[in-house]
C-alpha cells in the first residue's frame, strides 16, 4: 500500500506521508508558485511538477531524489505553423488557435517496456511525447494534424485540452486519451494513427441532433482498470459513462444521487466494477449538494452507488474537486482527494471513512499517490 | 549598443543581468541577449517568438507596438525594459 502522496496546489507542491496511521505534510516545495500537476513515475522514481507562472509561462521541473531537489527541464513546445496554413477558428470563440503551450493538463508514464517514455497532454490540444524522461518533447503530429482536432472546443478554459492518458497495461502502444472538449481517442500503434470513439455518450449542452457527436463530448476524466483494461469509466460534463469494450462504446449511468456532475473518477485497480466519484450539485452550481462533501462509490459496475460521508464535513462545505484531485493507490484501499478550498482527505478503507490531512492548503489541483 | 534590463521577479527563476547588446530591432536585441541565456528566452517569449501575453516590453519608456513580430526599432543608446504586466497573476 502507498504511504506517500503529493499535492499540486495553487501555491506549491506538498508531500504527505503516513506515520503510523496518521497522514501529515512532510515537505512544501515551490511555495508561492502555481503547481498545476504532479506525476510520479514508478519505473524510476522520477517526479515531475508542472508550473504555470502566469507571466513567465508554463515550466516543467523534475526531481530524481523523491522531491528533495528539483531541476527545471524543457517544457513541451508547439512547432511553428506551416507556411500558408490558416487555422480554423475555435468553436464558440470564432478566433484562431494559438500554437503555444497554455497548460500542462495530463502527464502519464509510458509502459514498463518503454523506459523514459512520458506522455503529456496540454492545452490548446496537443499531445506530446518524451522518450528521454522529459529532456525533450515532440508533438504527436498524427493527432494534431487530424482534421477533427481542429473542431475540438473549449471547456471552462478558452482552449481545448487533453487531460487523461491511459496506457494499456497489456500493450504500451495502445493509449486512450480523454479530451475536453473532444471525446475519447485511441491509438494502437503508439500514436501513429488515432481513432475517435465515444458512441453512447451524450452531450446535453448541444442541440438535440448533435448530442451524440463523439467530438463534442466533454470528458472531464477518463480512467482504465488495470486488472481489466477493457473497462473504462468517464466522468463527463453531464453524466457518468462506462465502457466494457475497451472504450469503443459507452453506457450512461443514470439516476445517481446526489448528482451525476463532477470532475474526477477513480477506478479500483483490481476490480473494474468499483469506482469512486466526488459529486457536485450540477454544472451551474459547482459545489457539494446541501453543503455536504461526499464520495460516491459503486461496487457493481454502476448499478448502485453508496454515498460515503464518514469523516467528511456535512454542513456549510463548498469544496469542489478537480479532475486530478482524486487518486486511489495500487491496493485499491487508500484514496486521497483535495479541494478548491484547500481541504485534503485520505481514506484507508476504500472510502468507508476519511481522515482530514489539512483544511488550510491552497486550492488543490492534483493529488497523486506514489505507487510501486 | 542598447541596454536591456529585466524585472527583478524573473531573477528568482532565471538570472537575467543587465547587459548591453547590439541590434536594430527589438527582435535582434532580444535574440542577441537570449543566445547566451536560452532558458530566459522561454520566460519572456512564447515558442512562436511572440512576447508572452502577460509580459510587457518598453523601449525608452514607450510600450512596444509589435508584440508578435518584435519589429520595433531600437537606437544605439536605447534602454529596453522587460517587465511583467499587472495582468497575469491569475487571482
Amino acid at each position: 500500500m502507498s504511504d506517500r502522496c503529493y499535492l499540486a496546489t495553487r501555491k506549491g507542491l506538498f508531500t504527505v506521508d503516513r506515520r503510523v496511521s496518521k497522514w501529515s505534510i512532510s515537505r512544501a516545495t515551490f511555495i508561492g508558485d502555481n503547481v498545476t500537476l504532479v506525476m510520479h513515475d514508478s519505473r524510476n522514481g522520477n517526479l515531475f511538477a508542472a508550473l504555470n507562472h502566469g507571466h513567465f509561462g508554463i515550466k516543467v521541473h523534475r526531481s530524481t531524489n523523491g522531491g528533495e531537489t528539483w531541476d527545471e527541464i524543457t517544457a513541451p513546445q508547439y512547432p511553428p505553423m506551416p507556411e500558408g496554413y490558416v487555422p480554423k477558428p475555435l468553436p464558440f470563440f470564432n478566433k484562431p488557435l494559438d500554437w503555444a503551450l497554455k497548460l500542462i493538463w495530463g502527464l502519464a508514464p509510458g509502459g514498463a517496456d518503454q523506459p523514459g517514455l512520458i506522455w503529456c497532454g496540454t492545452m490548446p490540444g496537443g499531445l506530446f511525447k518524451s522518450e528521454n524522461n522529459g529532456a525533450s518533447w515532440e508533438l504527436n503530429r498524427p493527432l494534431w494534424d487530424h482534421p477533427k482536432r481542429e473542431e475540438w472546443g473549449p471547456n471552462g478554459a478558452e482552449w481545448p485540452g487533453i487531460h487523461s492518458i491511459c496506457v494499456d497495461p497489456r500493450d504500451s502502444r495502445h493509449v486512450s486519451i480523454g479530451v475536453s472538449t473532444g471525446g475519447v481517442w485511441i491509438t494502437k500503434d503508439a500514436g501513429k494513427s488515432w481513432t475517435q470513439t465515444g458512441g453512447g455518450m451524450r452531450a446535453e449542452y448541444y442541440p438535440a441532433e448533435q448530442q451524440g457527436d463523439p467530438n463534442v463530448q466533454d470528458v472531464h476524466c477518463l480512467v482504465q482498470c488495470a486488472a481489466n483494461p477493457e473497462v473504462f469509466w468517464v466522468q463527463h460534463h453531464n453524466g457518468i459513462f462506462r465502457s466494457t469494450d475497451g472504450a469503443r462504446s459507452w453506457t450512461e449511468i443514470k439516476d445517481v444521487k446526489p448528482s451525476v456532475f463532477g470532475f474526477p473518477v477513480a477506478v479500483h485497480p483490481h476490480d473494474p466494477n468499483t469506482a469512486w466519484f466526488v459529486p457536485s450539485t450540477k454544472d451551474e452550481k459547482r459545489c457539494p449538494t446541501d453543503g455536504r462533501v461526499v464520495v460516491n462509490r459503486t461496487r457493481d459496475g454502476g448499478k448502485t452507488f453508496e454515498t460515503l460521508r464518514q469523516g467528511l464535513p456535512q454542513e456549510y462545505a463548498y469544496d469542489l474537486v478537480y479532475r486530478h484531485g482524486l487518486d486511489v493507490d495500487e491496493s485499491g484501499n487508500r484514496l486521497v482527494f483535495g479541494s478548491t478550498t484547500g481541504s485534503v482527505w485520505i481514506s484507508e478503507n476504500g472510502g468507508d471513512s476519511w481522515q482530514t490531512v489539512s483544511s488550510n492548503l491552497p486550492p488543490v489541483y492534483a493529488v497523486r499517490f506514489v505507487k510501486p | 549598443m542598447a541596454t536591456i534590463r529585466f524585472t527583478r521577479n524573473i531573477q528568482r527563476h532565471v538570472e537575467c543581468p543587465v547587459r548591453e547588446v547590439s541590434g536594430a530591432t527589438l527582435g535582434e536585441v532580444l535574440d542577441a541577449y537570449f543566445r547566451d541565456n536560452e532558458r530566459a528566452r522561454g520566460y519572456v517569449l512564447d515558442e512562436q517568438g511572440k512576447i508572452r501575453q502577460h509580459m510587457v516590453v518598453f523601449i525608452d519608456g514607450e510600450l512596444v507596438r509589435d508584440r508578435d513580430g518584435l519589429s520595433d526599432p531600437v537606437e544605439s543608446k536605447s534602454i529596453i525594459d522587460v517587465i511583467q504586466a499587472l495582468s497575469g497573476g491569475n487571482e
